[in-house]
């Protein structure tokens, strides 16, 4: 059923305070500068905390499209408007305090982190080519211009320069094959190219058209999630970048560029087999997937084993992530993607967590090479235990919510009988101890060379931490309230 | 007679000749003018396609709104390429190119 463009509004409210917002931050960060220190993050806060609660309250199980078929109102964008918000929000208040952004003006900052989230939610609830390649620019524009923010550092400047031009090709080469996929099937909306690929059929000259398709809109896609042939930028822009922006481009677009790749894939190019799906019989788009997610997962973990730089390891280690997410949507069932999205949910906590103690460290010591660790046990133990959470989360170790991820993802493999996949999986979760351990090991074996005085973490950052350390934990023991919510959440808008 | 598949020869010509542009040029502006190649070949593609067939003018809409989209995307990097060049004096890439392996 489609909604008109008036009906839909009711439904878009989220999205429509994030614009407010926008506007909003924009207008007061003209005022005097004590008062605009303190409207731009309360303006920014209310908004960010007004969108989420109405995420959550609107009614989001009408089966329905929204703006003549644009966007698609279903539980699967729920969850990712609710994820996005949260990560906006936690992002937003581990970049109060942080000393790299502090003393630079801060307005546009929160205009950019207000219009990134507005971006990805589109992103995620888009049906239409249009509406996905729009939104996608808007997410890719802002976090260039977020990951340059520091405009006097020669690094900064670096990243954004890489980013930018990585990105530019990608999604430029991800518009060549959208053209070519419009051109084959005659329509923009993915239901409707769904519908005339069942029926034409696929035969002949078309099926190499299509597997060039897939390769091209892989190369969009992968660069958003940073999957391995498109995984280029990552290392440098990670470690360039401000580190909370750094902490938000972890989690939150490699999210959004999951929930796209989900929909175009499963809605797309894939026919509904009752409760299940099955690729469209000559594009065989899942073993292009496995093969991604082996390359990645591999490299990855290989090449952060040599990383001295923390920031640098951990853009290696969300590469590798991201192959273990892969995983969940090559095998096409409801498992699959419920898999997908609870490893999303606590690699969040556990992201945030860890980029929060890059940031905490940096501002007093200024630096992010893992020898100058040494010795923080001592100096602040809360951090070193914390940190040690964190990795252990990372590592996939039980009591800590990874394994939940991991124990999910690793279950819908081998639910469909794909037992080496798995094993590849375990022994990569099992190289990756190394490189995270190696983080502990320096936190709390080590002698520090330097100062042994005591660290001071600011109270919002302590009580950010706990914030984040509290699901890490318990997790474990209350995940019904995550199964269920997932569960709930994996009914992706069937088109009619 | 200009048919369709003139069409689709050129754009993919285009195409490969941004892809060309991108991984050999050095010089900030010149990887710009690949992308913009690359964008515009698929541009073509859209249109050409709109024109050829009888499914009406999506294509054509979406090709009014990847070119808004392309003019966005170059000026923030010419924005970004500038703030490069006030840095270090140059726009050569092999040049700014100091992050390690």
């Amino acid at each position: 059923m489609n909604l008109g463009n008036i009906e839909s509004l009711c439904f878009f409210l989220p999205e429509l305070i994030l614009i407010g917002g926008i506007l909003g931050v924009v207008i007061s960060d003209i005022s005097v500068k004590q008062l605009r220190n303190i409207l731009n993050p309360l303006l920014t806060g209310v908004v960010l905390f007004g969108a989420l609660y109405y995420s959550v309250q609107t009614e989001h199980d009408v089966a329905s499209n929204l703006f003549e078929g644009m966007l698609a109102l279903d539980s699967f964008a729920q969850y990712f408007k609710i994820f996005l918000l949260l990560a906006a929000i936690l992002v937003f208040f581990g970049a109060l305090h942080a000393e790299e952004l502090v003393p630079i003006h801060q307005g546009e900052f929160f205009a950019l982190l207000l219009a990134v989230t507005l971006g990805m939610i589109l992103m995620v609830n888009s049906i239409h080519l249009t509406m996905l390649y729009l939104s996608l620019e808007l997410v890719s524009l802002t976090s260039y211009i977020m990951v340059g923010y520091l405009r006097r550092d020669r690094l900064s400047n670096e990243a954004s320069m890489k980013y930018i031009l990585f990105g530019a090709v990608s999604t430029g080469s991800m518009l060549y094959g959208f053209s070519l996929l419009y051109g084959l099937t005659g329509s923009l909306n993915l239901f409707e190219i769904q519908e005339v690929l069942l029926t034409q059929g696929v035969a002949g000259f078309n099926q190499f058209a299509l597997l060039l398709v897939v390769v091209l809109t892989m190369a969009g896609f992968g660069f958003k999630t940073a999957v391995v042939p498109f995984h280029f930028w990552c290392p440098d822009v990670y470690s360039g970048a401000p580190t909370p922006v750094t902490a938000f481009l972890s989690v939150a677009p490699k999210a959004a560029g999951f929930g796209i790749l989900v929909r175009f894939f499963f809605s797309g190019l894939s026919q509904p087999n009752g409760e299940e799906w099955s690729a469209i019989s000559g594009i065989n788009w899942p073993l292009v997937l496995i093969g991604l997610s082996v390359l990645t997962m591999t490299f990855g973990n290989i090449a952060a084993l040599t990383q001295t730089n923390l920031k640098r390891m951990l853009a290696y280690s969300s590469i590798a992530h991201a192959g273990y997410i892969l995983m969940g949507s090559v095998v096409l069932t409801i498992t699959g993607l419920k898999a997908m999205l609870v490893y999303l949910f606590v690699y969040l906590f556990m992201n945030l967590g860890a980029f929060l103690i890059v940031t905490v460290i940096f501002d007093s010591e200024k630096t992010f090479e893992i020898q100058d660790y040494n010795g923080m046990f001592r100096r602040s133990p809360f951090l070193a235990t914390a940190m040690s959470i964190f990795m252990l989360s990372l590592i996939g170790i039980p009591p800590f919510s990874g394994f939940l991820g991991k124990l999910y993802i690793f279950g819908a493999v081998i639910d469909q009988g794909l037992f080496w996949f798995a094993v590849v999986g375990a022994l990569n979760a099992a190289i990756a101890a190394f490189y995270y351990m190696r983080v502990m090991k320096h936190m709390i074996l080590e002698n520090s060379t330097g100062n042994n005085t005591p660290l001071h973490i600011s109270y919002l950052n302590r009580a950010l931490l706990v914030a984040l350390l509290v699901p890490n934990i318990f997790l474990i023991v209350f995940w019904t309230p995550i199964d269920e919510w997932t569960a709930s959440s994996v009914t992706l808008f069937r088109g009619l | 007679m200009i048919q369709l598949h003139h069409y689709l020869l050129i754009s993919g010509a285009l195409f490969s000749l941004g892809i060309f542009g991108v991984l050999t040029r050095r010089n900030a502006i010149n990887v710009l003018m690949g992308v913009e190649l690359i964008l515009n070949s698929a541009n073509l593609n859209l249109v050409a396609f709109s024109r050829y067939s009888s499914t009406g003018i999506d294509g054509q809409l979406f090709a009014v709104f990847v070119i808004v989209v392309a003019a966005a995307e170059v000026a923030v990097a010419l924005a970004i390429v500038l703030n490069l060049y006030r840095l270090l004096n140059t726009v050569n890439l092999d040049q700014a190119d100091t992050l390690k392996r």
